[in-house]
This record gives C-alpha cells, structure tokens and sequence, in this order.
C-alpha cells in the first residue's frame, strides 16, 4: 500500500493536506509567485442549498486547472462567482490580484468566459458578435473590427462570418463563444463544460482550439464532468462534489491514485481469450480493480498503475506467443474516479441540499 | 512552464484591455455612451435580420384603428353624441396612450430573451454599466414606440382624425412614454422572473387586458355597470387616456394629468427597485 498511502497522504480529502497548506501559505504572501486565480474556503448558500461549502482552489499563472465533478457538485457556481455573476456567502477569491466582491470592475476585465450553454447572440452574424464585445471593452472602431476578423480567421469562422449564428453548428457555434471570450485577451479564461451535449469529432475540434489558447499562455479553468477531457487538457485538476473539494493535485498523481489506466487487449484469435487472461493473472498485477475477461467483446480489462506495470503486461503477452488484434488504453471514467476517491458513486443531480455532510468523504 | 511567459502574458493583456481603466475601475461616462450606441447598433440589428419583429410595431396602429373605427365607431359614436367621426376623435387619443404601454411589454420580453439565452451572462461578465443593456433596449423600443405613433396618427388622420393641437400631440406622445416607462419596471420584473418571452407577453396581456377595456380607452364609461365605472375611475388607463384625449382634442387636462404623473411615480417607486433586485440576484 505505499502508492496508496503516498498519495492518499499528499492528496488527503477536504482540500489540501497539512504539507501543501504550507506551501500555499508562502504563495499568499507572495503576489510575484505567480497565482491567477486564488479561492479561499469560499461558500454560497442559497437557503438550505450549499452550493460551494468551502472551497480552495489554486490556478498557477499560464496552466489549466480542471475542475472535475458530476451535475451540481458546484461547479458552475464557482464559475459564476468567479466571473462576478454571483456573490459568495462567505470566502475570498481573487483572480489577477482582483478580489471578486471588491473589485468586480477591475476583475472582468482581464476575464474571458465560456458558459455552458453557448453565449453569443444568436440572432446576430458571427462577425458582429465579436465586433459588439470588441466596442463593449473599448476597442475603438478600427481595432474591434480587425480583432474581430483576426478571431474568426483563427477559430475558421471567417465563411461564416455573416451568417447569424442561430444558422451555426454546435462546434460553429462554441468557436465563436470561445472567440468571443478571447476578444479581450483575457489572462484568465473560464470554459465551464465546454464540451457538453457536443458529438465526439466536434469535441475534439474544441479541445485543439483550448490548446492552442493554452500555449498562447492563457490561464485556463476548465470545469467538465469528463475524465478523459481533464485529462486531455488539464495539468492540475480539483475534484469536487456537493460543494466540497474532494481531492486535488497533479493529474497524474490522480489519476495514480484512482488507479491509473485501464488496458484492453484484444487477442486476435478469440480461443485465446481465457489463457491471456489466466497469463496476465499470473503477473499478479493489483491495480485498484482485478483483471477481468470481457467475454462479449472478446477482450481482457487490465487495469495498470504505472508504465512498468504497462510494460510488464506487453513483456507477458509476446512470452506467451499470443497475436494481439488491439490494445488500447482506457481512462477511469467520473463514476470510477468517484467511486475509489471517496468510496461513494458521483452524487445525481439534485437541486436539493445535502441533508448530511458528506462525512465518508473524510472518512475515506 | 515558465513563469516569465505567462507574466508577460498576463501584463499584455492588461494593457491591451484596460483602455478607460481608471485606478478604482469606474466607467467614465464616455464610456458608458459608446457601451449603449454599441448595444443599440445590436438591438438595431436584430430588426435587420428579423423585420418581422417590426410587425407589431406597424401593424398594431393600423389594425386597431380600422377596428375600433369601423366595427364599434358607429355604435359607440352615437353614445357620444356624434357617429363614426365623433369616435375617431374619441379612439385616436386612446390608442395614442396604449403606444406606451407596448413599449414597456417589448423591453420586458426583450431582456427576457437575453437572459434566456445566456447573451445577459456574458454582457454581466464585461467591464460594462449594468444599466448600458436597459439604455439601449429602451432607446430602441423607443424608436419603435414613435413609429408605432407616426403610424397611428396617419391612419388616424385618413380615416377622418382632426390634428387640432400639435403641442398637444406632441405632449401626449411624451405623456404615453412616461406612462410606459413606469410600467417598463412591471415588464422588467416579468421579464427577469419569468421563465420564457411568450410567458412575459402572455402575463403582459393578461395584466393589460382588463385594465385596458376596462378603462376610458376604447369606450365611454357612462354606460357602463356602475362597479365598472367605479374601477375605471381609478384605473390610471384612464387618466392616461382622458388626458391624452384633451391634450389632443382639447378639453379638461389638469386632474388627469397629475393623475398618470402620480401613478407613473407611484409605479416606479415600488416596481423599479423590485426589477433591479430582482436582476441583481439573478442566477
């Protein structure tokens, strides 16, 4: 267990363990250090309804921190106070050094924000969507316009561009609220869900505009229900749930500690299904999960924690001589993720309060 | 990563964005102006890109006028002592003081809109006068509003209508607007509370409807049951209408004057902070 206990250690439950906390505690003083976005046990209530009961969260300047948890975990509302839209109960956050209660002028103007649901004004043209936040940040007339053709140039909109964005595609149609959110240039960009309720291809178009944008040096916090775009776009991520953080740090780390991959392999001849299996067994490989044969898909699940463990199973099938049709890697799903961070599944959606704390998270 | 990119980054982008930025981040009235013209080019737009929604705006005067003239004038004329010629000088100065009340529904079920489809979120999240998106419906819905009227008084005019008094007119015109601009902060409220734009017009309609026809608008009230004259008494539809009325044809003005004065202060003063309450809390 000293993987286990390494991480669980370091990544303790309810935030940042005593270890980090320290190493926060020098980067408050600091301002230099280099921290976009800053949140302090922030909270929002409405009513009964704890929203966020206490969050920290850290963005480091030019990195993208995800923000991982399922339907009303608080994800949005953390958003929405951070781009001034809401105001915490309690707590502090500051983004660029602006204290969002404070300072909320100053704030939205070093912000780009991508909301879930599409943004833009859908009755008009692409181009006079970016041209009408151009002349609301005070670009003058020349500068807007041109911003507004270099942006759609950049996002392949330009066909579009006089086309009312009612007539757009969904992927059309988040390429413009990104480039929307860019106009500014902001230093600190939101994407809440940028990606939901979006077709798998067009999924990727989106995450190769954010990483463009991130090695353009935008700070970058990215809310999303989805492992697999964390871990595709973020380098840190921050898992919440019911308004509390439930684990936080670097996304390897986490992933480690939620039990890595896990590798499907796929004989080509479906005979040797059982003898893979029993000889992937015989590694004695314990990931968080066992190994387990996928009959009806002809394919043995096995989960790995590190690349050693990975090259050890590749090393077991060549010794046994078996042809391989497929191997691929999977990535824990949120429910997984969930389920071996806190021991329960991802709480549904609910609008009503957590009546109890949840008390197994610290437990865990 | 290196922290002097990002850093620079970071500087740049200040720089670049912070244009009219003042130390403690207020908006310099210049500002203010040239967010509202830019938000008015965008409501301009929309009746570009969707002239129908300028329909009711011209169609509204024309329809009502023949209507009222044409189906009730005769009828009701006659109660006023006169025909059909003696209704228009009765139904134009009504219709005058209802261009108002459409107005304030069109600024409501337009912020609706916005809300609905997340466009307020991201103007709320600009370094933008929160009052710059209300300027510029307004000023639009404006426009709209003076149109409606030209309309009206050209038909008014065709089918019969006398243009005694120009001030007057003009007076009335302003008169209307006042009126509508109080019940504007009704119309906000729905539009910030409700759930859809058809909801903000049906509510609209169900709230005006009665209020409308049971006033002086369309039809005397000596005639009336005397519960209903009672009502109409009080209705501000009334005042309104009746002082649009001597403005336009002349007649006694004062009482009803004051009258719509005190109501459009009375409704701003309890509607206008629940509307920015109520848009200050919005999630």
């Amino acid at each position: 267990m000293s993987v286990g206990c390494r991480w669980s250690c370091r990544w303790d439950v309810g935030g940042l363990s005593a270890g980090v906390a320290t190493v926060v505690g020098m980067t408050r003083n600091d301002k230099t250090s280099g921290s976009a976005v800053s949140v302090r046990g922030l909270v929002k209530h409405y009513g009964e309804t704890k929203a966020l009961d206490g969050v920290d969260l850290e963005v480091r300047e030019g990195t993208v921190m995800g923000v991982l948890g399922p339907n009303g975990a608080g994800k949005t509302t953390l958003v929405r106070i951070l781009s001034t839209l809401l105001t915490p109960t309690a707590g502090h956050a500051t983004v660029a050094g602006y204290d969002v209660v404070r300072q909320p002028r100053q704030l939205r103007r070093v912000i780009g924000l991508t909301g879930q649901y599409a943004s833009v004004d859908e009755k008009l043209p692409g181009w006079e969507n970016l041209y009408l936040i151009g002349r609301l940040l005070d670009l003058p007339r020349k500068e807007a316009r041109a911003r507004a053709d270099e942006l759609l140039e950049r996002f392949s909109l330009t066909e579009a561009a006089r086309r009312p964005a009612a007539t757009y595609s969904g992927g059309m149609r988040r390429r413009l609220d990104l480039a929307a959110s860019m106009i500014g240039r902001p230093a600190v960009l939101y994407l809440d869900e940028p990606t939901t309720g979006l077709d798998p291809r067009t999924r990727n178009e989106v995450w190769d505009e954010v990483k463009r944008l991130v090695g353009d040096g935008v700070t970058v916090l990215l809310t999303t229900q989805y492992m697999e775009e964390a871990e595709q776009l973020a380098s840190e991520l921050t898992v919440v749930d019911r308004g509390k953080v439930i684990a936080s740090g670097g996304i390897e780390q986490l992933k480690a500690r939620v039990g890595g991959r896990t590798l499907r392999i796929r004989p080509a001849d479906p005979l040797r299904l059982r003898p893979l299996a029993e000889a992937l067994d015989a590694l004695g490989i314990t990931g968080l999960a066992s190994t387990t044969v996928d009959t009806e898909r002809g394919a043995v699940l096995v989960p790995v924690l590190s690349d050693e463990q990975l090259t050890a199973v590749v090393g077991a099938v060549t010794a046994h001589g078996i042809t391989l049709s497929s191997l691929t890697t999977e990535l824990p799903s949120l429910d997984e993720v969930f389920l071996s961070l806190t021991g329960h599944r991802a709480s549904a959606p609910q609008d009503a309060a957590p009546a109890e704390t949840p008390e197994e998270v610290v437990a865990a | 990563m290196s922290a002097a990119t990002a850093t620079t980054a970071t500087t740049a982008a200040t720089a670049t964005a912070a244009g009219d930025l003042r130390a403690d981040g207020r908006i310099p009235l210049r500002a203010h102006v040239r967010h509202t013209s830019a938000l008015v080019r965008r409501n301009l737009l929309w009746i570009r890109q969707d002239p129908e929604s300028m329909f009711d705006a011209v169609l509204f005067p024309i329809v009502f006028t023949l209507l009222f003239v044409y189906v009730f004038g005769g009828s009701i004329g006659q109660s006023l002592g006169g025909g059909q010629e003696a209704y228009v000088q009765y139904i134009v100065p009504g219709l005058m003081a209802m261009m108002g009340m459409n107005m304030a529904q069109g600024v409501g079920t337009g912020f609706n809109q916005d809300f609905n489809t997340g466009v307020m979120d991201r103007f709320r999240s600009l370094p933008i006068g929160r009052g710059s998106v209300l300027f510029a419906k307004i000023s639009v819905e404006m426009m709209r509003m003076l149109i409606a009227t030209a309309i009206l008084m050209v038909v008014g005019v065709l089918v019969g209508f006398d243009i005694t008094d120009w001030p007057g007119l003009f007076a009335a015109v302003g008169l209307s607007a006042v009126f509508g601009s109080a019940l504007m902060w009704v119309f906000l409220t729905l539009g910030v509370v409700m759930k859809n734009a058809q909801s903000v017009q049906a509510m609209g309609f169900l709230v005006l409807m009665p209020l409308q026809f049971g006033s002086s608008i369309f039809a005397p009230p000596q005639s009336m049951p005397g519960w209903l004259q009672n009502f109409t008494e009080y209705n501000p539809l009334s005042s309104l209408a009746d002082a649009a009325r001597g403005l336009m044809v002349g007649g006694p003005v004062a009482q009803d004057l004051w009258m719509t004065l005190a109501w459009s202060v009375g409704i701003t003063a309890v509607m206008a902070p629940v509307a920015i309450h109520k848009f200050r809390t919005k999630t």
